[in-house]
């Protein structure tokens, strides 16, 4: 026999207006084991809250029910209350009667009887409710961050600076990211290096960082608090402390490659730095070029290193670690224009795409920040930007906006302009969009001051002629017809998640969205969370953003994982899944269906076990089990049953 | 001395094989005969409906029922069975669950007597001739028990104590049955009231196949259509649809030591009320797992599609007992 409080919430005129909450309360208070009913105008408010406390006291309540909005808005708080009031807080439910009813009916006698139902339901769930407790599991107070762009540098630098150890993980012979091949930044045109490199020097003097760099993660196990971290730091060939970058040994490489620092623009050697600026600052030899791997055929660097740094003996190390949260910072890699067609299949040699001109832009660049094209070196005089090349395209490439593109294209043609002051710079857009701080200022500055030609349309074709590149299109605010000659075109191409990405979500079985981005916990309100406990997301691993929001979203993720290691222990909610040995038969079924990997087999004890430090209590498994042995804790086969039953009475 | 146990064995709407099954004891039934004595078993001995009546109420220690509720016979013997028996067992799927009789429950959308005696493909019948309740010959009236409107479980009818599924129940399980009537001839002591005697996990448990760690599928299809089939895999990776993981226990995987997918003669477990929905519920959390969000609704039906007879599939042997049926003859659905 219970003694059930009733809490009845008119959320101003949000539930009131179509439930009639009086008739609600006099039909409740007679229903069985109801001992107090109560409204309140906001019950989630400091006094309905009070209500709430004082009639547990009065009326000695063993279980409560807050007929009010979604579990997702208010669970936290009414549970915090009904502690307060020295009751367990697991023996209280919501009842959501406005989301699941006052919002989506009009007719207020049907939603008033639909209302009681939601109610008299809840209650029958609550009376089966068992008083839980929540669980501590340790945490590892150090943070591991996946990545080493602009996203992944200020989040390492964050929780750094906090105080906690990180540990930063590049791919790459150093950190830096897409950000150091960038010229100049919109819309402020700031030098891009110049605002990043300080950044990466910080990085690499931190006290708390720990930078390993040509490493990549190679498996992850265990869950929020400890994770189990396995990195393959891959052979530089160069022992970093040694090496003083005098040069020497690029002099005498015999072996010249494309480098990618340049897109490609420009050669370098097997062995190399980066840039000059490159976090850490010490050679490296490509061992898929270097001949040198096999000393026999060729030494010439080692025998020219003064300091005795390089080292062909070098063996990938691998490293485990623990650690209580992880950052993914992945980032994007650039939509290949090899895959458009009609921009010629990256065989017209003057179309290039917007990283290769980044790189032509830049004063580090292969020509000094020279614009010249690529066939033959000259300079080009006029020069078209196609915005949306494969982006906003579902039929052939990308369906989506990579947000970033019609802003870099402007700053492209306000850049060329500024170097070649007597060049043309044509864009073709499909809509300019400029949301974001002065974007649209920056726009209108390139096209009404700096004289950049906006044209409305889309680029159908791009064709070598002779020496120049025919571009067919049509403006579709005159509805004429477009042809005309180009010296180059650059082709604003879109964002793709990188490689990296792919690799990071299926080792931490993060949840993707079609276009293969991480998906955050909660589009609006957890965008840094994943649906993994205490992995975090941040710049464009998620999706295509501009620097100063990946930059922002890696201080929120900094921050979130900051809260997990501000204590030893994290406390965990105990309504998880239970399986029941009497009759599970050890069918696998519901290792698979489990997101976040809470269920395994374990083989010494012939039973399947719930993790109950991943579980996070979504009750796939319970769903999906063909023997009924799983069941969610207060969310039993009896207590839905009875929940129904409610429903169903008439 | 041990006391004789007094034995009824009664049917219903039954095709007689658990009677056969129970002969599968081999020379084990020697040691049933020496256990009990038969008061009642028309189908193995020359016994009539009047020998079990005449008994005294509660003569018959153990009454075991098999054979679903079809006929108003089925249910007056049920109810005699209950009358006279100290315990009464329902045996075999039928009578656990309405075996398969019972899916002659499904809605159809003309009478049942219509489909099976005049419309179905291989019906002669002219004449149209359908059975009726009575029927008069030379002034003399002969008279058959009427059709329900459903065919039902035992439980449906009458108070059930013990229940032993399978269709037929499998002879360790009957082996079983007469080790506790042997305990109950020796000690008088009985399991507790509504035990079911088979295994309380599912056949996964038994089956001795080798499970993945994950278990995925992308299609269904018929044994026959299998190029290779791997003997030591479980079924459902190589897509043979499989009902043991929502199965109980009991068979010692009698069908899939056989290639053959487990098609439910035993149930679900008893934490489960809907078999087929349980067993429907794990293989659309399953099918195409990782690739799902990105599959179309009908890219994935096109996968559902190809089970043959769903409802005959997940329910052969326990839609008397299933929620959809209870909907459809409006009883209390839960």
């Amino acid at each position: 026999m219970s003694k059930v409080g009733v809490f009845v919430c008119h959320c101003g005129r949000n539930i009131a207006h179509t439930v009639d909450i009086k008739k609600v309360l006099e039909s409740i208070k007679d229903y069985e084991d109801v001992v107090h009913v109560e409204d309140s105008m906001y019950m989630c408010s400091e006094p309905g809250q009070t209500i709430i406390k004082e009639a547990i006291k009065k009326h000695d309540l063993d279980r409560v029910v807050v007929a009010a909005c979604s579990k997702d808005m208010h669970e936290d708080t009414f549970r915090i209350v009904t502690k307060e009031a020295g009751l367990n807080q697991y023996l209280t439910e919501m009842a959501n009667i406005r989301e699941q009813c006052s919002w989506v009916h009009e007719n207020k006698e049907k939603a008033t009887e639909k209302t009681i139902k939601i109610i008299e339901s809840t209650i029958e769930k609550v009376k089966r409710n068992q008083a839980l407790e929540p669980y501590n599991v340790p945490v590892t107070r150090k943070a591991l961050v996946i990545g080493g762009g602009i996203a992944g540098i200020q989040a390492a630098l964050d929780i750094a600076d906090a105080g906690y150890q990180v540990t930063l993980v590049e791919k790459d012979s150093t950190i830096g990211g897409k950000m150091a091949q960038l010229a100049e930044t919109f819309p402020t045109l700031d030098c891009s290096q110049c605002i990043l490199t300080p950044k990466m020097v910080a990085v690499g003097r931190h006290p708390n960082i720990q930078l390993l760099t040509n490493s990549e993660v190679e498996n992850v196990d265990g869950y929020v608090g400890s994770f189990k971290v396995k990195i393959k730091k891959k052979p530089r060939y160069v022992i970093e402390e040694k090496c003083t970058i005098c040069d020497d040994c690029v002099h005498v490489c015999p072996v010249i490659v494309h480098d990618e620092y340049n897109a490609g623009l420009s050669p370098r050697k097997a062995i190399y730095i980066a840039f000059p600026q490159a976090v850490p600052a010490s050679y490296i030899i490509d061992p898929s070029t270097c001949l040198g791997i096999d000393p026999l055929i060729c030494a010439k660097c080692k025998e020219v290193c003064d300091p005795k740094a390089i080292d062909f003996d070098m063996k990938a190390e691998f490293i485990e670690e623990e650690f209580g949260a992880i950052v993914v910072a992945t980032g994007y890699s650039v939509y290949p224009y090899e895959r458009i067609g009609e921009y010629g299949y990256g065989n017209i040699h003057n179309v290039v795409s917007g990283l290769e001109f980044e790189r032509l832009l830049s004063a580090n660049g292969p020509t000094q920040g020279v614009i010249r094209r690529p066939s033959d070196g000259n300079i080009p005089k006029i020069v078209v930007f196609i915005h949306c090349a494969g982006s906003r395209d579902p039929a052939k490439h990308l369906p989506y906006c990579s947000k970033i593109c019609c802003m870099y294209a402007t700053k492209h043609a306000m850049q060329y302009k500024h170097l070649v002051h007597d060049g043309v710079a044509i864009n073709f857009y499909i809509d300019v969009r400029t949301a974001g701080k002065d974007y649209e200022e920056f726009y209108k500055r390139a096209a009404e001051e700096e004289n950049v030609i906006y044209i409305r349309g889309k680029v159908s074709e791009l064709l070598q002629d002779g020496e120049k590149v025919l571009i067919r299109g049509v403006n579709t605010l005159t509805s004429e017809s477009i042809e005309l000659h180009a010296d180059m075109v650059v082709l604003a191409t879109g964002l793709l998640p990188s490689e990296g990405t792919q690799e990071i979500s299926n080792i931490l079985k993060l949840s993707c969205d079609s276009k293969g981005f991480v998906k955050e916990a909660h589009p609006k309100l957890k965008p840094v969370e994943t649906v993994i406990s205490g992995v975090f997301v941040a710049g464009t691993a998620s999706g295509p953003k501009d620097i100063p929001e990946a930059v922002a979203q890696a201080s929120g993720a900094a921050a979130k994982a900051e809260t997990i290691l501000s204590s030893d222990f994290l406390e965990r909610d105990p309504v998880i899944a239970e399986i029941d040995d009497l009759t599970c038969g050890i069918c696998h079924t519901c290792i698979h269906v489990c997101p976040y990997g809470a269920i395994y087999y374990d083989e010494n004890q012939n039973k399947v076990l719930v993790n109950e430090a991943l579980c996070e209590g979504c009750g796939s498994c319970a769903a999906a089990c063909p023997s009924g042995s799983i069941e969610l804790r207060n969310s039993t086969y009896e207590s839905i049953s009875a929940s129904i039953k409610a429903l169903l009475r008439v | 001395m041990m006391k004789k146990i007094n034995l009824a064995i009664a049917l219903g709407a039954t095709c007689a094989g658990c009677d056969v099954a129970i002969l599968d004891l081999n020379e084990k039934i020697l040691e049933v005969f020496d256990l009990v004595e038969f008061k009642f078993w028309p189908t193995a001995m020359d016994f009539k409906l009047d020998d079990l009546k005449k008994l005294k109420d509660k003569e018959v220690d153990v009454g075991i029922y098999h054979g679903a509720i079809r006929t108003t016979e089925d249910a007056k013997i049920a109810k005699i069975l209950r009358q006279k028996s100290k315990v009464v067992v329902a045996f075999g799927a039928c009578a656990n669950f309405g075996g398969i009789p019972s899916l002659a429950n499904m809605p159809f959308e003309q009478d049942m007597f219509d489909l099976v005696y005049k419309d179905v493909p291989s019906m002669d019948n002219p004449e149209n001739t359908v059975p009726l309740t009575s029927v008069k010959i030379n002034d003399v009236e002969l008279t058959l028990p009427g059709i329900l409107e459903n065919a039902d479980a035992l439980e449906e009818v009458i108070d059930v104590d013990y229940f032993v599924p399978g269709c037929p129940p499998m002879v360790p399980l009957i082996e079983q049955v007469v080790e506790v009537l042997k305990l109950y001839a020796n000690t008088g002591k009985l399991p507790p009231k509504g035990s079911v005697i088979a295994g309380t996990k599912t056949l996964c448990e038994e089956c001795g196949r080798t499970k993945p760690e994950k278990i995925s599928f992308k299609e269904f299809i018929s044994p026959q259509e299998v190029d290779e089939m791997d003997p030591d895999l479980c079924l459902l990776p190589q897509g043979i649809l499989c009902l043991g993981p929502a199965t109980r226990a009991g068979c010692d995987g009698l069908c899939t030591k056989m290639n053959v997918g487990c098609r439910g003669c035993l149930g679900p477990t008893d934490k489960v009320k809907d078999h087929g929905l349980k067993m429907i519920s794990a293989l659309t959390s399953l099918l195409e797992v990782e690739i799902e969000e990105e599959m179309t609704e009908e890219e994935l039906d096109k996968i559902v599609d190809k089970i043959p007879d769903p409802l005959g599939t997940f329910y052969r042997f326990t839609y008397g007992k299933s929620l959809i049926y209870k909907l459809h003859s409006e009883e209390e659905l839960i």
